[in-house]
């Protein structure tokens, strides 16, 4: 049941000043959390995008090419339909599995610190 | 010719209606107890506006779910694969591609740096009145496009299978939705708001495996038979299964579907109603396995319309879906009742069901916006503008339980104004409205330490103005057999979707705001956001 547990907006955490906030944004943990972010999400956003217009193109001007069947009456269109589904489950899983193993532990570990373990 | 009076001509007619009523019924009264259930159990700001976070990561992803899957998606889509094949299932891959934008660049920073809306983000390093007022407005303005079109699409499919076909009768039932949604949002609040989700995708889903078993068992679970039997039925041959059938025309049709394909893959990710459900968990690592959870929900929903679509498209004639609904809105229904037998019991009973589950359907989404546009104006307008952030919890739940009851009025004003417009353009049009005003502002206050607050206002207002101005003179509103005004023409903008143009438009007045800006961008503000939104400390 969704209600069981206190809320934990509730409970009272010490909340850091801005001098801690601006002092864990120039530290080389922060930099490293956020580059292990920005350097998978920003590529992999650019990779997927490129991929669905991609799509969208070859569905607009090479008619012909998407209408050759491959088996029975599937064709390459809807191949390349469904690859978008694919991928997209696949990129979703990808980067859950990054977020979980990369990104969580260090900013746990930053959150707890600065949070004063409360 | 009326839709369902092809349906009507079998003697069930009247025992489908009262199946069709008593069902619908049955889910109001279901969903009205959990309202009033959740309500009681409303008692401060987070519990009105996000549920009081405590919904676990795969209920918030039924529920995102059930706030995505509008009829539009459900009827529409099919609807479009049975009368244009191939090109229907764009917008399906277009619909969920979007989702990764969400996934990978927004869903967990909003959750860790905002509080209750879309403006708690945006607003964070910046000018805190002009920015929330400006988002306030961005977020009303997509909700009522999102709303009217599921006011339209509820008339629209009410009128069809119940037969009421006078518009006093169309006006009831519009005002009908509009007062359940009131009574859905002002008393369960988010919560109330997340379990009528939450019943709906699962009633939802249901349906649609039922159907999807049904059609593919027909066919001995042989894809490419049942492909080949929808191009042979739909006398189109081959060209069905191939892109082009609606989008192929001429030069200006194909940049139409590109801008209609950037405005679906960049919209979701701007889309309020949408965007709030991310405060309903506890934690940003929550609001990322939810996301997970509506890929993979939505993902092999959409994989099922292309059943539904294609199985309509085979089982049934082009001339009765065409007749039942121009546009093949109600190829789902009748597909259902085609595979029960259209003289037996079955078929009426298949029929209700699927119909019931898309009122389901219609009533949720509605919910959904209605919440995502009071919440903001509560606690971005009122709290934060005209009370200047001096407004006591108390008073904040109140603005958002009457702002409920003023946006319920004007969208049943508007519904039933527009009970007689082309629904699937105003979807689009939230969507591109979406993705050129909010999405830029979202991206830029959270990637780029340079952002100004005048960046912001130039980019939500641009964005919006250029948006919205594009469609009002595109052929969805005048100068087309199918528009809005189809007697006269002022559509000077020949494409339907404004997106190709609004959301680069967006973006660019979000950099040229920010450059030629005189203030200097919060340093500090964006040290502790930047921390905030990626390590979660502070958040609440």
């Amino acid at each position: 049941m969704a209600t069981d547990a206190p809320p934990p907006s509730k409970e009272q955490h010490k909340l850091p000043s801005p001098e801690e906030y601006n002092e864990v944004h120039q530290s080389a943990e922060f930099a490293e959390l956020r580059r292990s972010y920005r350097s998978f999400a920003f590529p992999l956003t650019v990779a997927f995008i490129v991929w669905y217009l991609l799509y969208v193109l070859l569905s607009n001007y090479a008619g012909g090419f998407m209408g050759t069947k491959l088996f029975g009456n599937i064709n390459v269109a809807f191949v390349l339909g469904i690859a978008q589904f694919a991928t997209t489950f696949l990129i979703a899983w990808w980067y859950a599995r990054h977020a979980s193993t990369k990104l969580d532990p260090k900013a746990e570990a930053i959150k707890t610190r600065m949070e004063g373990g409360a | 010719m009326n839709s369902l009076t092809t349906l009507a001509a079998t003697n069930q007619a009247s025992d489908h209606r009262t199946l069709i009523i008593s069902l619908f019924a049955a889910f109001v009264i279901a969903t009205l107890f959990i309202t009033v259930w959740a309500g009681r159990q409303t008692k401060d700001a987070a519990d009105f506006y996000a549920g009081g976070r405590q919904f676990s990561a795969f209920q918030n992803g039924l529920a995102v779910s059930g706030d995505y899957m509008s009829a539009a998606s459900f009827l529409g889509i099919a609807g479009a694969i049975a009368l244009f094949g191939y090109d229907g299932f764009l917008y399906s891959i277009g619909f969920l591609v979007a989702w990764l934008v969400a996934l990978l660049l927004v869903a967990e920073p909003l959750r860790n740096s905002g509080r209750y809306t879309m403006g708690d983000v945006l607003a964070y390093r910046m000018r805190q009145r002009p920015v929330r007022t400006a988002a306030g407005t961005s977020t009303i303005v997509v909700s009522i496009f999102y709303l009217l079109a599921q006011m339209a699409g509820a008339g629209v499919l009410v009128s069809l299978l119940l037969g009421i076909t006078s518009d006093a009768g169309k006006i009831l039932i519009v005002a009908l939705v509009g007062v359940l949604m009131i009574v859905y949002v002002s008393i369960g609040g988010m919560k109330g708001t997340t379990w009528v989700q939450m019943v709906k995708a699962v009633l939802l889903i249901s349906g649609t495996v039922l159907i999807t078993f049904l059609v593919l068992l027909k066919f001995n679970f042989n894809i490419s038979d049942l492909l080949g039997k929808a191009a042979e039925n739909s006398g189109k041959g081959a060209a069905f299964l191939e892109p082009g059938l609606q989008y192929g025309a001429t030069g200006t049709s194909k940049l139409d579907f590109i801008s209609l394909g950037i405005a679906l893959v960049l919209g979701t990710a701007g889309l309020p109603h949408i965007l709030i459900r991310f405060y309903t968990v506890p934690t940003a690592k929550a609001a990322r396995k939810s996301v997970n959870w509506a890929i993979g929900i939505i993902g092999a929903f959409y994989l099922m319309t292309l059943a539904l679509g294609f199985g309509a498209a085979a089982l049934i004639s082009q001339e009765e879906i065409i007749a039942s609904n121009p546009s093949g809105n109600t190829a789902a229904p009748l597909l259902a009742q085609h595979l029960g037998g259209t003289d037996s019991a079955w078929g009426a009973i298949l029929l209700a069901t699927i119909s019931a589950v898309a009122f389901a359907t219609i009533l949720a989404v509605v919910a959904g916006l209605t919440l995502a546009s009071s919440s903001s104006f509560a606690h971005d307008i009122y709290a934060n503008v005209i009370k200047k952030g001096q407004a006591t919890e108390k008073q904040e739940v109140r603005a958002a339980r009457l702002a409920t009851i003023g946006i319920g009025a004007v969208s049943i004003l508007l519904g039933a104004l527009a009970r007689d417009l082309n629904v699937a353009g105003l979807v689009a049009l939230a969507f591109a409205v979406a993705a050129s005003a909010n999405l830029p502002t979202i991206l830029y206050s959270l990637f780029w330490k340079r952002f100004t607050t005048q960046g912001a206002l130039w980019s939500i207002y641009g964005g919006l103005i250029v948006a919205v101005g594009l469609v009002l003179f595109s052929p969805v509103v005048s100068g087309d057999p199918k528009a809005m005004f189809p007697d006269v023409d002022f559509a000077w903008f020949p494409l339907k979707n404004p997106g190709i143009i609004s959301i680069p438009f967006g973006f660019f007045m979000g950099w040229l705001g920010t450059v030629l800006s005189k203030e200097e961008p919060d340093a500090a503000k964006y040290a502790e956001l930047e921390v905030r939104s990626l390590t979660g400390t502070g958040a609440h």
